[in-house]
């Protein structure tokens, strides 16, 4: 494109557009630089108004985050010297730690759940989006449409009767359930996402390897599934954000063995009021991968978020 | 936008190759492929919402052993004559309407800004994306302590910008402002979402209508009218639809701002349903609510694709 | 001789104790809300995990999850709790849908006398149907709503004086809830150090039970009831009583003159934040978080004292506080009721008191060195004498949800009037009660 063309903006609309995406940007990237901050502020500096933007960073929210701590007496606090760094951080409200807090539990059961039904996801996803692409399927589009109709069930609709169903079958509250239940949700977006990256693939691979005498199945495998491969990883990083976020479900049907970050997150309380820092250190690291993810799925976020409708 | 190629895969599909397969015919290996998929959502979502409808008609309580009884519609009917839910509604289509009308003003804006093509316009709209991609519980809360009148960031800000007391106003608790605390946050999140769909609608238009449009000497006002408006149009509308379907289903960042108050000013329908359902446990009375919406969430967004797709056919 | 009888009790007990740990070890979650007295029952138990060898485990969720996450756990006949603390209003669902294992049998085995507690508390957390001897619970954590405020605030001269210039009436611990009210109103919007400063911390709570629990402390002393004869379900003229909007109308008027900005939908964490930032010269919350507010290093101590609930038209605070059950659905049941046994030893409740905790065992409460223990613990013991508690039905839940709407779309969101308020809620009551055949 010559810098004369008529669609090329000028150098001034440049700019102007330039300048006020960049104040968008940064607007919209307060309140996260909050939560982040927040995290390294002490109690008390967290609900000191008005707010502070230059404090004392201390690690005091990610220490009360990993750990219970408990009051003590004066006695045992003298007979008992702090041993660690983080011990000593809490001996400054005359409390001792008590044992590690749940939240590495919790964090757990999110990468469990989510790896898990992402994996069952894409295996699932990637196996009926090649039959879909491939095959002639009595109401193919029919089947299609019903897939991603499922998506537009409120959670706790279907949430009723599926409490109903993990009472009797003892799938309350275990990794198993979550991970099926997150599939059935997740299933449909990997579907979509993945017949529309095999839609891509030229046939004429497949027919060459047919043709070589390869069987269907060595065709899928060894053909078209490596052609797919960047296809699939974003599919999977989309299916494992969403299990990564969800809550509805998880606060449903979840109550301590198999509940995930998201409905334990806001639940992290102090000793005594609400210990934000402790909120905003649990949120960071919680957040944090999924920003990573997102820069790193830039280029097919668009296809991601639409089940593949629009394609750059 | 998509159109049916499966349909056209398998068309093209030569002959000699489908007998190319040993074994299994091709139909067989489809079902293979595609049959633990249907099971599966059979299984989560259709076996469900067929016993959602059943015991809809039914007074069935999940936290109590007693009889069960069969009392045909008149769930529904307390339901669509209890005047307490048809206030629910009227804050759902509250939230809906104006989270859609600003996301859509500020997403378009955005993308046509983005469009101009500045430098590092890549590395921004990174950047501008990121709210949408977290969890809408973990930053819902965090919403709520921004909000705190007295130690969030929020009101000093307005405050700052405006001259009034941060301590003057209440955004998630009163009754005038809270409705839009919640439209704030979620426009907050999901702007970039629409922002990215009229990006691409934007980068869809090639650049010989505005070429030919230059030499008949169109002015750039009636450039953006005649070309830009009705070529990003069908893609503006998916991204409303998903948007829609998306508020109507609306739970976890509310309940984390405003758990439905002050009062029931926010309690948008899925909150209702939720305390019906999981806090009172009216199993079927909840579940009979369930249908409502779901029926009301699948109709609309049927009578919207129809004209979504009137409006491609143009 | 006493030395050998010494030693031989001494092994008893030593071969009593490894049998018991031989017996099997196993692994007890004890599930209770997340506040300052459940941290101080993890230090407590180390002493039953040494003692038994079995291993403790705890789930503890925030207050407005609380009752959300363990009924679910419970209704789905969920195994993660193997001893939970409910809240007292639990008991009669906890009895009649079977989540709850009943105590009788063992506590007569063990010789566990009922006697030995509180009156007050073995009636709210651990009988169903009430007052009945039928024990689902053995209480584990007394409680009640009460107050706390800035004592070094009220003693200062110039506050003083000023107060004294309003009211005509000297800074003191208010005698009635309208000198509360009085008082918050006075400290409004006062200049404190620079500081612009608020009234009181109340609770407005909408999610789970806050606005109800702060209602119902002014309800009470104005002579609230739920029913005209108990056990009747007959709430017409009695929860929409004369006495009661008075009471609803004071909360309003207090709500709106005597609270911080943005307390719109606070409970126990928000109205502990307001005390500790130093936004409120006074804060109602329970009992239970008094230990830590005195020890807190910046409001606390020499800082801070305590009050009951004020009375108005006669005594009344509103119950908190709970019992500790055995869940039925639990494999582990012999080793939970181990776990009760311990805890309702004498000794144990001496040092669960020490350590933060409400014990409700009599030689406890009784020692006479009990009401100097602590600056609170007079103010406990008084407030337990003239406590009630929400309705303890199945339907607890129900009731309880319609109550906090009716008083929230009131208070907060200023809908209707107190009568109007109050008239709703005796039909919503009504008709939860129809449906489950009471009425």
């Amino acid at each position: 494109m010559s810098s004369f063309s008529v669609t090329e903006p000028s150098n001034r609309a440049k700019w102007f557009a330039g300048t006020l995406v960049i104040v968008y940007a940064l607007v919209t990237m307060v309140p996260l630089a909050w939560i982040m901050l927040t995290g390294f502020k002490s109690p008390s500096d967290a609900i000191s108004y008005p707010p502070k933007v230059l404090f004392e960073p201390t690690l005091e929210g990610y220490v009360n985050l990993f750990t219970t701590r408990t009051r003590q007496t004066p006695e045992f606090l003298d007979a008992n010297p702090p041993q660690t760094w983080y011990e000593e951080i809490v001996r400054e409200y005359d409390m001792v730690i008590a044992g590690p807090s749940k939240f590495g539990e919790r964090f757990l059961n999110s990468v469990i759940i989510g790896f898990g039904s992402t994996f069952l996801s894409i295996f699932l996803g990637t196996l009926s989006a090649y039959a879909f692409s491939r095959f002639k399927i009595p109401f193919a589009d029919d089947l299609l449409f019903f897939i991603l109709s499922t998506r537009m069930m409120p959670p706790i609709a279907v949430a009723i009767p599926i409490f109903l169903m993990y009472r009797q079958l003892g799938l309350s509250d275990t990794h198993l359930g979550m991970i099926l239940l997150y599939t059935g949700v997740n299933i449909s977006l990997a579907v979509w996402l993945l017949k529309g990256f095999i839609d891509e693939i030229p046939l004429e691979y497949e027919e060459a390897a047919l043709i070589d005498g390869y069987t269907r199945f060595q065709a899928f495998y060894k053909v078209v599934l490596p052609q797919a491969a960047t296809g699939i990883a974003s599919t999977a990083i989309f299916c494992l954000i969403f299990a990564w976020n969800e809550y509805a479900f998880a606060v449903l049907l979840t109550s301590g063995t198999a509940q995930t970050a998201p409905p334990f997150i806001p639940t992290i309380i102090g000793v005594g009021g609400l210990d934000w820092p402790a909120v905003a250190a649990g949120a960071t690291i919680f957040l944090l991968p999924v920003m990573i993810f997102t820069i790193l799925l830039r280029k097919h976020l668009l296809r991601g978020i639409t089940f593949g409708a629009v394609r750059k | 936008m998509s159109e049916t190629p499966a349909a056209r895969a398998a068309a093209v599909t030569p002959p000699s190759v489908a007998r190319k397969i040993r074994g299994l015919s091709d139909r067989a290996i489809a079902w293979i492929f595609v049959g633990p998929t249907i099971f599966l959502l059979l299984a989560i979502n259709i076996f469900p919402l067929m016993w959602t409808i059943r015991l809809s008609f039914t007074d069935f309580k999940a936290n109590r052993n007693r009889e069960v009884e069969w009392i045909g519609l008149r769930n529904y009917q307390r339901i669509l004559t209890d005047s307490d839910i048809w206030l629910n509604m009227q804050a759902t289509a509250h939230f809906l309407f104006w989270t859609i009308f600003f996301q859509v003003v500020i997403g378009f804006t955005l993308a046509y800004l983005i469009n101009k093509k500045f430098k590092g316009n890549d590395l921004w709209t990174t950047i501008i994306v990121l709210p949408m991609m977290l969890s809408p519980a973990v930053v819902g809360n965090f919403w709520k302590f921004l909000y705190q009148p007295q130690i969030g960031l929020f009101n000093y800000v307005i405050g700052f910008f405006t001259g009034k007391d941060p301590s003057s106003f209440e955004m998630l608790g009163q009754v005038n402002l809270a409705p839009w605390s919640i439209v704030i946050v979620d426009t907050w999140m999901w702007t970039p979402f629409v922002m990215l769909i009229c990006l691409a609608g934007l980068r869809s238009i090639p650049d010989y209508i505005y070429e030919a449009a230059e030499v008949d000497r169109a002015s750039k006002l009636r450039q953006f009218f005649t070309i830009t408006v009705p070529m990003v149009l069908p893609f503006l509308m998916l991204a409303v639809l998903f948007r829609g379907i998306e508020n109507f289903k609306m739970f976890d960042l509310v309940v984390q701002l405003t758990g439905g108050g002050p009062g029931s000013t926010t309690e948008l329908t899925s909150i209702n349903l939720k305390r019906e359902a999981f806090e009172k446990w009216r199993t079927g009375y909840a579940s009979a609510y369930a249908i409502i919406l779901f029926v009301t969430v699948f109709g609309l967004a049927s009578i919207y694709v129809k004209a979504l797709n009137k409006v491609k056919e143009r | 001789m006493k030395t050998i009888k010494l030693a031989s009790v001494s092994a008893l007990s030593i071969a009593a104790a490894s049998l018991a740990s031989t017996a099997q070890a196993e692994d007890l979650t004890l599930c209770w809300a997340a506040w300052d007295p459940a941290n101080a029952l993890v230090e407590l138990s180390k002493e039953f995990e040494s003692q038994s060898g079995h291993n403790m485990s705890f789930e503890f969720i925030p207050w407005p999850n609380f009752a959300d996450r363990m009924l679910n756990e419970l209704n789905s006949g969920g195994k993660l709790c193997d001893l939970l603390i409910g809240d007292s209003q639990w008991i009669g669902g906890g009895a009649e849908n079977g989540h709850y294992v009943k105590l009788n049998e063992f506590f007569d085995k063990e010789g566990i006398s009922m006697s030995d507690f509180a009156d007050a508390t073995v009636y709210a957390y651990s009988t169903w149907p009430k007052g009945t001897p039928n024990y689902y619970a053995l209480p584990a954590m007394g409680d009640a709503n009460g107050w706390f405020y800035r004592k070094d605030w009220f003693g200062r001269d110039d506050i003083k004086a000023a107060f004294k210039a309003e009211t005509g009436r000297d800074l003191a611990e208010p005698k009635s809830q309208k000198e509360l009210l009085e008082i918050a109103q006075f400290f409004q919007e006062r200049e404190i150090d620079g500081k612009t400063v608020y009234g009181a911390s109340i609770f407005t709570e909408r999610g789970s039970e806050g606005i109800t629990m702060g209602v119902t402390s002014a309800l009470y002393p104005w002579g609230f009831k739920y029913e005209n004869t108990p056990g009747s379900y007959d709430m017409e003229g009695a929860v929409n009583s004369p006495e009661a909007v008075e009471a609803l109308e004071f909360y309003k008027e207090f709500y709106e003159t005597a609270t911080p900005p943005g307390y719109t939908n606070s409970y126990m964490g928000e109205s502990l934040d307001a005390f500790k930032s130093g936004q409120v010269a006074m804060a109602m919350n329970w009992f239970a978080f008094f230990p830590g507010l005195y020890a807190d290093p910046n409001t606390g101590g020499e800082k801070i004292d305590f009050f009951v609930n004020p009375p108005q038209n006669q005594a009344g605070s509103t119950l908190g506080g709970q019992g500790i059950s055995v869940v039925a659905y639990s494999d582990k049941q012999d080793a939970a009721l181990e776990y009760i046994k311990w805890f309702a030893d004498p000794d144990v409740q001496a040092k669960w008191w020490s350590l933060g905790g409400y014990s409700a065992h009599n030689s406890v409460l009784n020692d006479p060195g009990f009401v100097d223990s602590a600056p609170f613990a007079g103010d406990f013991l008084e407030a337990m004498g003239s406590v009630q508690d929400f309705w303890q039905e199945p339907v607890y839940a129900e009731l309880l949800l319609a109550m906090q709407k009716r008083l929230h779309d009131y208070v907060v969101a200023d809908q209707g009037t107190a009568q109007e308020a109050l008239d709703k809620l005796v039909a919503d009551w009504t008709e939860v009660f129809e449906d489950e055949g009471k009425l």
